[in-house]
């Protein structure tokens, strides 16, 4: 290939994620717009609350326990190479908690959330729903959108801190029964090592990979071609972009709060 | 009054209004024929605004469809969508009765499904569908109470894309007749799609025929058997040959 027609798929490649990034920026922008302005949709939110919140808890729960559990057997085992077996509680701690929590948590909610949501509006965009609601006075943005990213926004910090405490309690239970700690200076070693920083990051990332995971699901839904096939590619679109998006900020948002 | 003044609308390479031009006045029932596929939805869309011409202008009552308060203007309108789309998430009663339960017609919730009843009543439909979900309901069914959402607020202005499709006879005269009596008794503007050369006598005041993106004629129902059109022709008596190709 001559190398300026290289050079030009790749600037048009460029041109297509800028032009990508400035719509999704838009809907989001629109999104927090139909936010603050009536009419609010109470019950769609509840709704929204039960599905994104309370039904991610198992999930969130056994992905967390796991993942503790596994954190402090390989810690216990990379720690013994240089006889430092005894910080197991402080880096299940720290993992857990500036980390994987927030990171697994959000992935989960990606996997769950996100595909449900594009889903369910790609469904009713191709099912003429989306068009049926504007007939009937109703802005999908105030609708669909406005509630569950609301709904994301707020639940998903709170599934980050379960998931937080879960994920030590893992690696608490196979600390103390497998690996032989003693129970109480595991709490304590916890307890005294975390600060509040570590704490108010895990929440903050937990929020931003809420409003992410629910709009990528939206935005995705929203811009859904025809048909069937129009519907699956918006959900692995959405799932994608999620994913994507939500690895990408942690890193912005771990350098922005840890970074010396 | 709706005008529409030489509409186009292409996607991509598919050019589907090319200058449709068409006058349905105040309180009278417009019936649209045309072949599948010559953007008779399309048209209906554009009124209401879900899809935007690329040129040319409507006209609702004399003002630009697109200026003004939009949540007023389609206040005006009821629109039965040609797959029925259905909240699939509510029950059958709070489908027809949305609009009656939020925003400036909002009322008791008790209200609205009295008055959904009352419309499913008017379509055919029993009160115990009321809370079924519209997946669990036949597609006439659905496309009944698609009609019920359509009409349930009294709208002034009603477009109907193909409300019998799917019916059968006895039901679809049902439908005719309510169609009818919208018009007659309520003086409700109408606009209807169909394909069903029985409806359009029952239904119509006027009819416009739509093939190649334009209006190929549009007249009272009264002259469409003596129109000496050959396209219209064709299109009512349902014959293979003709100047409308068959294979497109
Ligand atoms: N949102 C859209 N995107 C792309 N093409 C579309 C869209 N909506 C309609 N079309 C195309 O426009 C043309 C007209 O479609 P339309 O649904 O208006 O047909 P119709 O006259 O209502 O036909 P039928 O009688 O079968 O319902 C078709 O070729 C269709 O593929
Ligand atoms: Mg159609």
């Amino acid at each position: 290939m001559n190398p300026l027609a290289l050079l030009a798929r790749i600037g048009r490649l460029a041109l297509d994620w800028l032009s990508a990034i400035g719509r999704v920026a838009l809907f989001g922008l629109s999104t927090l717009t139909h936010m603050l302005r009536p009419p609010f949709y109470g019950r769609e939110t509840l709704n929204a609350l039960l599905h994104i919140g309370w039904l991610s808890l198992p999930v969130v729960g056994l992905t967390a326990i796991f993942t503790g559990g596994a954190l402090a057997l390989q810690i216990y085992a990379g720690g013994a190479r240089f006889n430092a077996e005894a910080v197991v509680p402080q880096i299940v701690a720290i993992g857990m908690v500036r980390e994987l929590g927030p990171v697994l948590v959000g992935l989960m909610i990606a996997a769950r959330v996100t595909s449900s949501i594009a889903a369910e509006i790609a469904t009713m965009k191709v099912t003429e729903q989306i068009d049926a609601l504007v007939t009937l006075s109703t802005n999908p943005m105030q609708y669909l959108v406005a509630p569950r990213v609301l709904a994301a926004f707020l639940t998903v910090p709170l599934l980050v801190g379960i998931g937080d405490i879960i994920g030590i309690a893992g690696g608490y239970a196979v600390a103390v029964h497998n690996l032989d700690f003693n129970a109480a200076a595991y709490l304590k070693n916890t307890v005294d090592f975390l600060e509040p920083l570590d704490i108010i990051s895990s929440l903050v990332k937990g929020a931003a990979f809420g409003t992410l995971a629910s709009l990528m699901g939206c935005y995705y839904g929203m811009q859904s071609g025809r048909g069937a096939q129009g519907v699956g590619r918006a959900t692995k679109g959405s799932v994608e972009a999620a994913a994507v998006l939500i690895l990408a900020a942690n890193f912005l948002l771990t350098g922005a709060f840890f970074s010396v | 009054m709706i005008k529409l003044d030489d509409i186009h609308k292409a996607f991509g390479s598919n050019q589907v209004l090319r200058g449709m031009t068409l006058e349905i006045p105040k309180g009278t029932s417009m019936v649209i024929i045309g072949g599948s596929g010559t953007g008779k939805s399309v048209a209906l869309k554009c009124i209401l605004g879900l899809i935007k011409p690329d040129s040319g202008s409507i006209l609702v009552d004399g003002k630009p469809a697109d200026s003004g308060d939009r949540d007023a203007f389609l206040a005006r309108f009821g629109m039965l969508f040609q797959g029925g789309a259905l909240f699939d998430s509510l029950p059958v009663w709070q489908n027809v009765a949305f609009r009656l339960m939020r925003g400036a017609l909002k009322r008791p919730a008790e209200e609205a499904r009295e008055i959904a009843i009352e419309k499913l009543r008017r379509v055919g439909l029993k009160p115990d569908v009321a809370d079924r979900l519209p997946a669990e309901l036949s597609g006439g069914m659905q496309k009944r109470v698609g009609l019920a959402r359509a009409i349930a607020a009294e709208p002034e202005i009603i477009f109907f894309d193909e409300p019998t499709t799917g019916l059968d006879p006895i039901m679809a005269g049902v439908i005719n007749d309510l169609i009818r009596e919208i018009v007659v008794e309520m003086g409700a503007t109408a606009m209807t799609i169909t394909h069903d050369m029985t409806s359009v006598r029952a239904i119509a005041d006027n009819i416009a025929m739509l093939h190649d993106g334009v209006i190929k004629w549009t007249g009272p129902v009264g002259q469409m058997d003596n129109s000496g059109d050959p396209y219209l022709d064709q299109f009512i008596h349902g014959r293979a040959e003709g100047p409308i190709e068959a294979v497109r």
